[in-house]
């Protein structure tokens, strides 16, 4: 294949970018046309690449260009372009493209419109620069620069104070997983001497990497992605990401980057099955984390923040189906995930544009006045929850097959009570902000223009059909299309019955609690009350962290500055007083003796010159005597010398 | 301490002779206080300094001496004094405002010189021998192959001073894109100008115009 | 030599066996005569063109020690000869730009005494 495509689609929302930062309120729609025009062609040519990779998979590109030679070592710039790639491409650039587009909408009359649209061409082309990267050194890069994007969009109502801190929150928090990643790319680097995948996946799998390097590495790539995929315990921020602009939350904080932790271990599998430890904690950190989040997510009555739940939890399934070696699964799941969650926010976000509320208990009965947005938004929770033939089933269920395949049954378990409380908490929101009596607010509801829904349409459309490629018989499985090596994945059917029913079940009880009302909700939550505040409150772990870190750091920061206030700073006012002192005095010195000199200096050079200039006469003979006694002294001298 | 012979006293003869020439000419070409006259025996001095290279069997040098000396840079200065003054012109001072520290300083000069050529020993003149062929052929074959190419830069540095001296000396009225014909035309009337005045010599007559 | 003459031995034989036996180092003598004639009148003409002629007196007076010198060392070595030649050429490639100088110098300033020409003096 033409490995100019490829670059091509990275290239053009980096174009976009510069455009639309310089002299982007000179275009149509304030600039946003030269991003969505941009990503336009960047999504045709990454199906483009798509389907010359569907057609012949050796076609793969795995190109390297030397970026820096230290001598001993050298970092490359490189595209790796294989199957696995091509449908991330494929997914970031649709996705945002619906974003894009949907934003028209949505962001329409901000007063920084054409900046946001650049923000927006900066994060795409940081998402899509790591999906093309080849090792882990461009990937960091690209890494680094998708946090930079997501704080500025996180925060791009900086004038409230909950975003701007919301943004500082996830980059610091985010910070502390790129940390560890550093730390495990560098040990990898230090012991191998590449950054390549390539290389890397070979030497690991020869056993030619010492097991410690393998644990430090394999430990930190998955720490930098439990920081950016929001797992356990560095989950904290995704929530709060929820102040920036619902597409972005959508094209973010749902869809693409936090999945880039999941697509990062998926890509470096190889490195992770040779320690089977640490595959261990990634199953059940991902476990773990989707349990907790749904858990949390029960509680709430932000309708952003269920979502970001969700979002946390789903990621925890990715995380888990790449735990237990199931790379296919997991990025099967992020690409639907990818459909449905960003559907759900835009669907979301759609409300909120129309009701300039986030809290669910102020909606109600809204169906009848956002026909669309209430549609796509159940094709989106029925695809979450994991109803078939919606897409989340298929790959839901794919996961919870491989979990039980490999043996970890506490696991599957949480997965399958993961699936009910998810079933739940999304027709809870449904329940009770789509139907029931209709809020005040609800009454003045009103659809959301054409430009927002249609990307709706689109990506609900997609969140049906994108599951059936791994029906047997209509589609190839998700495994040849992402060119995973084939996991022998038959179906199921206890597990897929198991799954069916507690997505039943979990439907029924939220349809039963808020629906039907045949037990008043409250009650539940007096009844058990000490859950229910704890759930509500998301397990206090904010204020865990904030009692055990935050607090901690700050009471030292404040004894430090209390040192610095008495002894810093009184030596440096001591100095400074000295200082003055001193030059005062100098000032005294200096015109006196400085200047003096300085003075006199010239008044010397220019008494001298004035005496010196009168040899130059101008007359030449003058000059030629003047040389001639030159050459005279010479002569006399070899005189008395011979 | 032999005996001179008599080729030897008519050699010092003329060694002393054209010595005695060339030292008074070259005083008179100084101190004349008409550069005409000057000129003339600078004419003199070189002339006798042909003779010299002939004692000293350089007969090609001598004739290239007459021939280029004499006859080529004599008559130029020749055509330059006329060009620029009156022939005659008793009342100019003809020595500069230094005239003291210079004539003092050339003095010294020649003492100090005259004190080291003393100290510096040349072997006396061997004999010439039969071959009378003539430096001539010599010293083309030298210029022509182990000379051949600062004798080719000299070439070069002769045209160019050449082109130089024609931009140089040429009259700033042709330089103004002035066609051939027009300044010829304009130099004819300007003679015609001056030959009605016995008393220019033209070319102060044309620079009083401009 | 002529240095340590004491005046009494002007009368010598192997005195005027020296003067009259004409060496190369007369032709030197003769050629620093000259040598510092032209200097001097470098140093104290006003008229230009004297300057000019006092210059080749002063190429002419190298020319003389060259050619003697040459003579010295062997009539068949054309080396000095050849160098004549050359300062022969540059001589006369110095004179005619020298003078054609002189002729733009007098036709701006009328006039080629060269105490005049101090323009560029400070």
């Amino acid at each position: 294949m033409n490995p100019v495509l490829p670059v091509l689609i990275f290239a053009l929302p980096v174009l976009s970018f510069g455009i639309t930062v310089l002299i982007g309120r000179y275009f149509p729609l304030k600039g946003a046309s030269v991003g969505i025009l941009g990503l336009v062609v960047s999504f045709i040519l990454s199906c483009v690449v798509f389907y010359q990779l569907q057609v012949d998979p050796t076609r793969t590109i795995d190109l390297s260009v030397t970026w820096l030679d230290f001598g001993e070592y050298t970092i490359d710039l490189g595209i790796l372009i294989d199957r696995f790639a091509a449908v991330m491409l494929v997914v970031v650039t649709l996705v945002s493209l619906c974003v894009h587009i949907y934003s028209l909408g949505y962001m329409k009359g901000d007063r920084r419109f054409t900046t946001y649209y650049a923000y927006l061409s900066l994060f795409t082309m940081s998402m899509l620069g790591i999906v093309i990267s080849n090792n882990l050194f461009q990937l960091f890069v690209f890494w680094e620069l998708v946090g930079v994007s997501s704080y500025l969009l996180i925060g791009f109502w900086f004038e409230r104070k909950p975003a701007a801190m919301a943004g500082m929150k996830a980059f610091v928090v985010c910070r502390i997983g790129d940390f560890g990643f550093l730390i495990g790319i560098l040990s990898l680097f230090v012991a191998t001497g590449t950054f390549s995948f390539g290389a890397l996946f070979g030497l690991s799998q020869a056993g030619a990497i010492s097991s410690a390097v393998l644990v430090v590495g394999a430990l930190g790539i998955f720490f930098g992605a439990v920081g950016k995929s929001a797992q356990l315990p560095l989950y904290v921020w995704l929530p709060d990401a929820m102040e920036g602009p619902t597409p972005v939350s959508a094209l973010i904080h749902a869809a693409t980057m936090v999945a880039a932790g999941v697509y990062l271990v998926a890509r470096t599998l190889p490195i992770f099955s040779t320690v089977p430890q640490i595959m261990e904690v990634v199953a059940w950190v991902g476990g773990l984390t989707a349990l907790f989040s749904a858990t949390i997510a029960v509680a709430q009555v932000d309708i952003k923040r269920i979502l970001a739940y969700s979002t946390i939890s789903q990621l925890g399934y990715m995380m888990l189906a790449c735990g237990v070696g199931a790379g296919a699964s997991a990025i099967f799941h992020l690409s639907t995930h990818a459909f449905f969650k960003a559907l759900l926010f835009l669907g979301a976000g759609s409300v909120i544009h129309s009701l300039h509320t986030n809290d669910i208990r102020e909606m109600g009965g809204l169906f009848s006045n956002m026909k669309t947005t209430a549609t796509v938004f159940i094709i989106g929770a029925l695809s979450l929850a994991g109803f078939p033939p919606f897409s989340g089933f298929f790959s839901k269920d794919e996961i919870m097959v491989s979990v039980l395949e490999s043996g970890h049954v506490w696991l599957y378990w949480i997965v399958v009570f993961t699936a009910f409380l998810t079933a739940f908490y999304i027709f809870r929101l449904i329940f009770i902000a789509f139907f029931g009596e209709q809020s005040e607010r609800s009454k003045h509801a009103e659809e959301s223009p054409k430009v927002m829904t249609v990307p709706m349409v689109v990506l609900a459309v997609l969140s049906v059909v994108a599951g059936w490629i791994a029906i047997p018989g209509v589609g190839p499985g998700f495994a040849e299309i992402g060119g995973f090596e084939l996991h022998h994945l038959h179906i199921n059917w206890s597990a897929m019955g198991t799954s069916f029913l507690v997505v039943l079940m979990g439907i029924g009880v939220a349809w039963a609690i808020y629906s039907r009302r045949f037990v008043e909700s409250r009650s539940i939550y007096n009844t058990f009350k000490p859950i229910s505040k704890l759930l509500e409150n998301k397990w206090y772990v904010d204020e865990i962290y904030n009692f055990f870190i935050v607090q901690p750091v700050i009471f030292f920061s404040r004894l430090l500055f209390a040192f610095d206030m008495v002894i810093v700073d009184g030596a440096v006012n001591l100095a400074g007083w000295l200082g003055v002192r001193l030059s005062k005095f100098e000032g005294e010195f200096d015109l006196a003796v400085v200047d003096g000199a300085v003075n006199g200096t010239a008044w010397t050079a220019r008494t001298f010159g004035r005496a010196v200039r009168r040899i130059q006469t101008g007359l030449i003979q003058e000059y030629v005597i003047v040389a001639s006694v030159a050459i005279l002294a010479l002569i006399i001298i070899g005189y008395y010398l011979m | 301490m032999t005996g001179l012979e008599t080729e030897e006293i008519l050699s010092a003869i003329v060694f002393y002779l054209l010595s005695g020439v060339v030292v008074g000419s070259s005083i008179l070409v100084i101190t004349l206080r008409n550069i005409f006259r000057s000129a003339l025996f600078l004419l003199l001095a070189f002339f006798a300094t042909a003779g010299l290279f002939i004692t000293l069997d350089a007969e090609f040098i001598a004739a290239v001496q007459v021939l280029i000396y004499v006859g080529a840079i004599g008559v130029l200065i020749l055509f330059a004094i006329m060009l620029t003054r009156r022939i005659q012109d008793p009342v100019a001072k003809s020595t500069t405002r230094s005239f003291i520290l210079g004539a003092f300083v050339s003095a010294a000069f020649l003492f100090f010189l005259i004190l080291i050529l003393g100290k510096i020993y040349l072997p006396p003149f061997p004999e010439t021998g039969a071959d009378t062929e003539g430096i001539t052929k010599g010293i083309g074959r030298m210029l022509l192959t182990y000379y051949l190419l600062p004798f080719e830069v000299v070439s070069v540095l002769l045209v160019g001073a050449l082109i130089g001296a024609v931009v140089i000396a040429r009259k700033e009225e042709a330089r103004g894109g002035e066609p051939p014909e027009v300044a010829l035309e304009r130099e004819r009337k300007d003679r015609e100008i001056t030959d009605s005045k016995p008393d220019g010599n033209g070319l102060e007559q044309n620079d009083r115009k401009h | 030599m002529i240095g340590s003459i004491n005046i009494l031995d002007i009368l010598k034989p192997e005195l005027i066996c020296a003067i009259v036996r004409v060496t190369p180092t007369h032709y030197l003598y003769v050629a620093g005569i000259v040598f510092c004639i032209g200097l001097m009148g470098v140093m104290i003409r006003r008229n230009a063109i004297a300057i000019l002629m006092s210059i080749e007196l002063m190429l002419n007076a190298v020319n003389i020690v060259l050619i003697a010198g040459g003579r010295a060392y062997g009539p068949k070595t054309y080396d000095a000869s050849s160098f004549v030649i050359f300062i022969i050429a540059v001589a006369a490639a110095e004179a005619i730009v020298g003078l054609a100088l002189i002729l733009a110098a007098y036709r701006h300033m009328k006039d080629i005494n060269i105490d005049d020409m101090s323009i560029m003096k400070w």
